[in-house]
């Protein structure tokens, strides 16, 4: 594994539960010790150093906040390590509890927080020293759902503001692409893919990448041979990009950029169309997901707002359709091991 | 048709109050043989005891025993003695046992298991048994001894027992494990990640373990030694058996009292003024526990 972080970025290590993006950073804050390899801060080697030397922020998911000082011990904490004193230690202290809208909680107790407080405080706790890097390992992942979406975009301000390089270990998706400005896609303790959010939604290059991130839709194509169309289910489409060979290859469509289209409506250039049969109709609220099937079985999903008219214009089950998308939405990826 | 209805707020009211106060009688009738037994066994004698403390050898009251208490030195000494001795075990004690209880919660679950059960053992053979034992290990011609002599390591018998150190050989091995125990669960219900929080904040070992886990560990330690040490004051095998007579705890002579002078009054003086001294120690330790948690805050 090859890694390498830019300053002051917010990088995200995403994987399912086992696949090795904890472990990634348990070497990087130094608790664990590889059996090889380099870790390079900046120019400085610094495989051996012991973790208390790295000089390394770190929010643990247990949060793992003393429960003998109060919120102000907690936080000045790391500055007393490094012999801050009397006004400034106070005064640091408090800076940094105002910067995570904990103000004036130093005095209280860690058992009277809630979750989020202590998520803060936690927060506080690894920023106060002004770490070269701050780590953090599913630090939203006991929080509600509601509470997560905001502190995930409180967490993404924060690093707005401060600047701080930063490296995130998740297992959801959705959090990833909130936060990241790059993410590094984990499975088996390899890394998959490294890209901004959008190049990685848009452009995965894997069946594990496309599938983990997002919903989709993959399906088996034969490339023809001039490499720049494919063959699905007896239906031609045109690909975004020239094809590096022809023959059996994986496809994947997302399904929020189908479109059904109307029966007297007209293929304009740089527009793919499916013919499908509609077998299911989910209704979820904000959106739907119909789901129709092509002639050779394969299941192709389709993802659209539900407002009244686009739920009332929907063909019903068993109904023959024509699904639309955008040539440049086709994405051919690169592991074709059918 | 929601005419006919009580009101809702007092819906089966009061036969949910009686259900409940029967219940309360239930649980109160249950703990009944264990409060008949305790004052039986527990409150009847000490009520006497306290009576035949205050009654002198023409069977009126007096103030006799109290006063002898206070005023003959081999009292005070007796007294001395037991406070040193029990000191110095729960120091002893705290000295052995608090690496081992750490050893032990750092072990892998296997290994940790069968250490506890090499401290649990013995802790369940009798005193009286585990005394003799060393009996026979420390004295004059003794396993011990022996060995040290044919290993040529000292010349002479060490008088390694019927004096001070001898008891606190014996107590310190008896009472270990009640120190032991509680800490190891003080130690286990510590989050290994605050250490791992302490030392990615900066901490040394040596600092997160001051900072960090002694704090945490200080309630299973405290209440380990507020144990043993209330125990040792009460002691009367080791030292009877180790001591040899030259160390005098008030569990001795009490029973010197009655069974070579046949003075119950006295016996029962020295009784209740250990139980008062107990008490007081008790009542101590729990505001000390509590004292620390407040202070805690303050880290």
């Amino acid at each position: 594994m090859d890694l390498a972080v830019r300053p002051g970025e917010f990088l995200t290590l995403l994987g399912p539960s086992g696949s090795g993006k904890t472990t990634l950073l348990m070497v990087l804050a130094g608790f664990i010790r590889p059996d090889q390899g380099s870790l390079l801060f900046g120019d400085e080697e610094v495989i051996r150093l012991a973790p208390h030397k790295r000089n390394i922020g770190m929010v643990f998911q247990s949060y793992a906040l003393f429960p003998h000082m109060d919120v102000a011990g907690n936080v000045a904490y790391p500055l007393i390590l490094r012999g801050v004193k009397g006004p400034a230690l106070a005064e640091r202290v408090e800076k940094a509890l105002e910067t995570v809208q904990l103000s004036g909680y130093g005095q209280r107790r860690i058992d009277a927080l809630s979750g989020g407080q202590r998520q803060r405080v936690a927060l506080a706790r690894a920023i106060v020293f002004e770490p070269r890097i701050v780590l953090m390992d599913e630090p939203l992942s006991a929080l509600d759902k509601q509470l997560r979406e905001r502190m995930q975009i409180e967490l993404r301000r924060l690093h707005d503001q401060l600047g701080t390089t930063t490296i995130y270990v998740t297992h959801d998706q959705r959090e990833a692409l909130t936060m990241s400005d790059r993410i590094a896609v984990i499975n088996e303790g390899r890394i998959q893919q490294l890209d901004s959010p959008r190049t990685l939604y848009e452009r995965p290059v894997s069946r594990f990448v496309a599938e983990f991130i997002g919903e989709s839709t993959v399906l088996n194509v034969t490339v023809g041979p001039a490499r720049d169309t494919c063959i699905c289910a007896g239906q031609v489409l045109k690909l975004a990009q020239t094809a590096s060979r022809d023959g059996a290859a994986l496809l994947m469509l997302r399904p929020e950029r189908l479109k059904v289209l109307a029966a007297d409506a007209q293929i304009e250039d740089g527009k793919n169309q499916l013919q499908a049969r509609v077998v299911d109709n989910v209704y979820q609220g904000d959106s739907f997901l119909l789901q129709a099937q092509l002639t050779d079985g394969s299941v192709i999903g389709l993802r659209g707002i539900a407002g009244t008219a686009e739920l009332a214009a929907l063909p019903a089950r068993g109904e023959t359709l024509r699904l639309g998308f955008d040539v440049s939405d086709t994405v051919l990826l690169a592991d074709s091991n059918v | 048709m929601s005419e006919t209805r009580a009101p809702v707020d007092d819906l089966h009211a009061q036969a949910l109050r009686r259900d409940e106060r029967k219940e309360r009688w239930l649980l109160l009738g249950l703990s009944g043989p264990a409060l008949l037994l305790l004052a039986v066994i527990m409150i009847l004698p000490v009520a006497w005891l306290l009576g035949l403390s205050f009654i002198g050898d023409d069977g009126h009251f007096t103030w006799t025993h109290y006063e002898r208490m206070w005023v003959q030195p081999s009292f005070r000494r007796i007294f001395f003695t037991t406070f040193q001795v029990s000191l110095i075990t729960t120091l002893l004690c705290l000295l052995a046992g608090y690496p081992l209880a750490y050893l032990i919660a750092q072990l892998p679950t296997r290994a940790a298991n069968l250490c506890l059960i090499a401290i649990l053992l013995p802790f369940w053979t009798s005193v009286l048994v585990r005394t003799y034992a060393w009996l026979v290990l420390l004295q004059r011609k003794g396993l011990i001894n022996q060995w040290g002599l044919s290993m040529g390591w000292w010349d002479e018998p060490l008088a390694l027992v019927h004096n001070l150190t001898g008891t606190l050989i014996g107590m310190v091995h008896i009472m270990l494990p009640f120190l032991v125990l509680p800490l190891l669960g003080a130690m286990r219900s510590i989050d290994m990640n605050l250490i791992k929080a302490a030392s990615s904040l900066g901490a040394s070992p040596a600092r997160a373990f001051r900072t960090v886990f002694l704090p945490l560990s200080l309630p299973g330690l405290i209440a380990g030694c507020v144990i043993i040490f209330i125990l040792c004051l009460g002691f009367y095998i080791t030292p009877a058996v180790l001591g040899g007579g030259k160390v005098i705890m008030v569990s001795n002579q009490i029973a010197n009292d009655i069974e070579m002078f046949f003075n119950w009054g006295a016996a029962s003086a020295l009784g209740v003024v250990l139980l008062v001294l107990t008490l007081m120690l008790l009542w101590l330790a729990s505001r000390l526990m509590r004292l620390d948690r407040v202070l805690g805050g303050e880290g």
